[in-house]
């Protein structure tokens, strides 16, 4: 037993699993850690502020605090789609900063370990990998891995540079 | 010293922290203005606010018996006065002058804060402030410029001896700020410590002091100024001053330069605080503890639930809730401070202020409970202090006046807070001789601010002392009278999103009156819509507003819009072309212009309609997004959904960009 512990937790270690709230834009998956996730909530009403990107939908109120909207088709440059009472926005936490994410529909929580998740494949110029973590087959799906802190940091200093 | 003096003077100590917190703001002010004067040498505009951050410290240095501030701060004043009015041109050596007044004055404050004496080189620094203004009237008289003479005439080697009252502890003086100073005003001084007096250790009173100092010091100073030096120490102890020779000045003389001294000074960074009675930290606390109770009940329900039990979570929810909302409101309420905090300092303001003009007045103060946030009664007490000035100065008649038109000879001012409907009114009354409306047309047409063929109502020549270099006192006093007073007061007022208004009455007295939001949190606003999108604009900014005539928008030199009211061609902003929202409404006839008013500036802006007045809270945007240019903040209506809270001062820059355009043809 005393033998075998050490050599489980260092496997422990190698694979160590994460859990991921995954969820759908299109066609496609992606999955965001799920401690980056505060809450999931209904689509509501978003007030549009001037002169904001255009992925930057607006800000909605949760519970009293202002939090500004991000869709994240139009951050990856995907076809809009019509807001529907499906619509779903994803609160996250980065920085101790509050966003709410648009996206199609949840999809689950999965357990992926480290050893599953691939580095991203250079898709070259077509597109755009700064966000992505990385790349884990879950079952016969392909789950594309964001990395919340650079998606919205990147949000802050191409908001900061537009405002100077 | 009197007994009432000296309560007088321990009840102003407590606000001696809030001066030099607030001089500390007004000095990084001046520094940072004064610095981009280097840059774009004469801004009018840079000019007048390091001009005013200068007057607000004198005025309260004053108040405190600050002399030596008040002093040096009144020559850096009338420089800068000077190269407003235009009478002095500003050269590069000007900026040092100023720069090198700014570390000085720096310095000064921090040996008041601490109770030392100032420092060595003020004297120096003050009479190239006085040499600076080579045209103005006061060089004459310049203490500055004579001691400058005295200090050429070569330096002595004094030797000091300093024994200091055994008790000098026990009164609170250190006799180690002594020594650094006499450092200070020459040559690093060789000092000798004598221990003749120190007892042995068993008989030792660690609470005396037991040692005596001589040292040896070379100066430019007379023996009166040393003498200075231990004016807070002297009581008691010992000092002999002798001179040893009128030595000969060394060749190179290491003089502290003022870079090196400017390192020196001490950063007085001090936190910002709130005092809280014990009372409401008490309620704070038995609100938590109910508030745990609620949720230890809610937890109990929750982990051994039954559909049956639904009502009785629902209850437990409900009952955390009222906790707290209420936790919630006294939390707020700590930020409330009674706005006597700041009332107390005037009973010596009027005091001082009057006998200095051969006044008598009594001040009456009412309403000092009234509450309001910390930062609205802080940033109240400056404009507070010059209206209250101005009534003596400008208000209150002379004894001999008053008597020939049957007033008792004894003025009245009274200051008083009250509650009124969301919002606290403070009022500063006179009985004096109210407003002279002839007097004020006569010197804005004078200063130009109004043309000889103006019409204007009485109100309107009133509202006139409010413009930025006015000012109808015939004398420059060391008080009031050039011009920063109203002005100042209704920016700070502005800035706290209130409002002041005043009325006057011929030979009864005349009455200002500041409307402030209970709190910043809060704001009345008017709610307004363009497209599907509603807005809350500020209600103070709002002038009026109007559905323009057609013909009554024109576009100038083709590109800027505006719009003619009462014959006023104000620029006219339209809030979906410069927001980016689709709208039906494109023509201004069919919409609404709201006049807005920002800083003596008028526009107008277009939107598609009015919704109603309200009072909304204000939420930050910048949390969790960012400053969005012309957006104060944003706020949740009554339906749920978050509308954008319209940033007047900023929107007034993009109209002034667009009216620099409109105006220019």
């Amino acid at each position: 037993m005393q033998a075998v512990g050490p050599d489980k937790s260092q496997a422990g270690n190698a694979g160590e699993a994460s859990q991921f709230l995954t969820f759908s834009l299109g066609a496609e998956e992606y999955g965001i850690e799920i401690l980056k996730v505060q809450e999931i909530k209904g689509y509501s009403a978003i007030t549009h502020i001037p002169n904001a990107p255009p992925h930057v939908k607006g800000v909605m109120n949760l519970r009293g605090t202002v939090v500004p909207v991000v869709d994240l088709r139009a951050k990856f440059s995907m076809e809009a789609v019509e807001y529907t009472k499906f619509t779903v926005i994803i609160v996250v936490t980065v920085n101790e900063k509050v966003a709410g994410l648009v996206v199609d529909a949840v999809s689950d929580v999965l357990n992926i370990s480290s050893a599953e998740i691939r580095p991203a494949p250079d898709f070259g110029e077509r597109v755009d990998t700064r966000f992505i973590s990385g790349m884990a087959g879950v079952g016969e799906k392909l789950v594309v891995l964001l990395d919340m802190d650079r998606l919205l940091t990147e949000e802050e200093v191409a908001a900061q540079s537009g405002a100077n | 010293m009197s007994e009432e003096n000296r309560a007088m003077q321990i009840d102003l100590s407590r606000f001696r922290e809030t001066f030099f917190q607030e001089a500390a703001e007004h000095l990084a002010e001046m520094e940072a203005g004064l610095l981009r004067l280097e840059q774009n040498s004469f801004d009018p505009e840079l000019l007048n606010a390091i001009f005013r951050a200068a007057h607000s410290i004198k005025g309260a240095a004053g108040m405190f018996g600050l002399e030596d501030v008040a002093r040096f701060t009144h020559a850096l004043e009338s420089l800068l006065d000077g190269m407003r009015a235009g009478t002095i041109t500003v050269t590069p050596e000007h900026s040092d002058v100023l720069l090198r007044a700014n570390d000085v004055l720096r310095e000064l404050l921090a040996a008041a804060a601490d109770g030392t004496a100032s420092p060595a080189r003020m004297e120096a620094v003050l009479g190239e402030l006085y040499v600076a203004q080579r045209s103005s009237p006061e060089r004459a008289d310049s203490p500055g410029r004579v001691r400058e003479q005295d200090r050429k005439s070569g330096r002595r080697q004094y030797r000091v001896h300093f024994r200091p009252a055994a008790e000098i502890f026990a009164q609170g003086m250190d006799p180690l700020l002594v020594l650094r100073d006499l450092a200070q005003i020459g040559e690093p001084a060789e000092v000798e410590i004598d221990l003749a007096s120190l007892p042995a250790l068993a008989s030792l009173d660690p609470e005396q002091c037991h040692l005596a100092w001589n040292v040896r010091v070379l100066t430019g100073k007379t023996e009166q100024e040393i003498r200075d030096i231990f004016a807070f120490v002297e009581d008691g102890a010992e000092i002999r001053i002798q001179v040893e020779s009128a030595g000969t000045e060394p060749a190179a003389a290491p003089v502290a330069t003022p870079a090196a001294a400017a390192q020196q000074t001490p950063a007085n960074a001090r936190e910002a605080s709130i005092r809280v009675a014990t009372s409401k930290v008490d309620k704070l606390i038995d609100l938590v503890g109910e508030l745990v109770i609620a949720q230890s009940m809610a937890k109990e329900i929750a982990d051994h639930f039954s559909t049956p039990r639904l009502s009785q979570l629902q209850e437990a929810v409900a009952v955390m809730e009222r906790h707290i909302r209420e936790l919630q409101e006294r939390v707020m309420s700590v930020r409330m401070l009674p706005i006597g905090h700041i009332f107390g300092r005037f009973p010596r303001l009027v005091r001082d202020v009057s006998v200095q003009l051969g006044k008598d007045v009594r001040l009456q103060i009412a309403g000092e409970d009234t509450e309001l946030d910390k930062s609205v009664v802080e940033q109240m007490g400056d404009p507070l202090t010059h209206l209250i000035r101005n009534a003596i100065d400008h208000g209150i008649e002379s004894p001999e006046d008053r008597r020939r038109s049957g007033k008792p000879e004894q003025g009245l001012i009274r200051l008083a807070a009250s509650h009124q409907a969301g919002s606290v009114i403070v009022e500063v009354s006179d009985d004096g001789g109210g407003l002279d409306t002839d007097a004020i047309r006569r010197k804005a047409l004078e200063r130009g601010l109004i043309g000889a063929s103006d019409s204007l109502s009485e109100d309107q020549v009133r509202e006139l002392i409010f413009a930025p270099g006015f000012s109808t006192a015939p004398a420059v006093s060391d008080l009031s009278g050039r011009g920063v007073g109203m002005d100042v007061v209704k920016r700070n007022v502005a800035a706290l999103n209130g409002s002041v208004s005043l009325a006057s009455e011929p030979g009864r007295g005349t009455t200002v009156r500041i409307s402030l939001p209970l709190t910043l949190a809060i704001l009345d606003g008017l709610l307004l819509k363009v497209g599907s999108e509603t807005y809350v604009l500020p209600l103070v900014a709002i002038v009026e507003s109007i559905r323009p005539a057609a013909g009554q928008v024109r576009l100038v030199a083709g590109r800027g819009e505006v719009a003619l009211v009462r014959g006023e061609a104000l620029p006219l902003l339209r809030l979906h072309g410069l927001f980016g929202i689709p709208t039906q409404v494109q023509d201004p006839c069919q919409g609404l212009t709201v006049i807005i008013e920002h800083g003596g500036q008028r526009f107008a802006l277009l939107v598609d309609e009015l919704l109603g007045q309200q009072q909304v809270v204000i939420k930050s945007l910048e949390a969790n997004y960012r400053k969005v240019e012309g957006v104060l903040g944003a706020t949740i209506l009554g339906d749920g959904r978050a509308a954008l809270i319209l940033d007047v001062g900023g929107l007034s820059q993009v109209a002034r960009r667009a009216g620099s355009v409109g105006l220019a043809a």
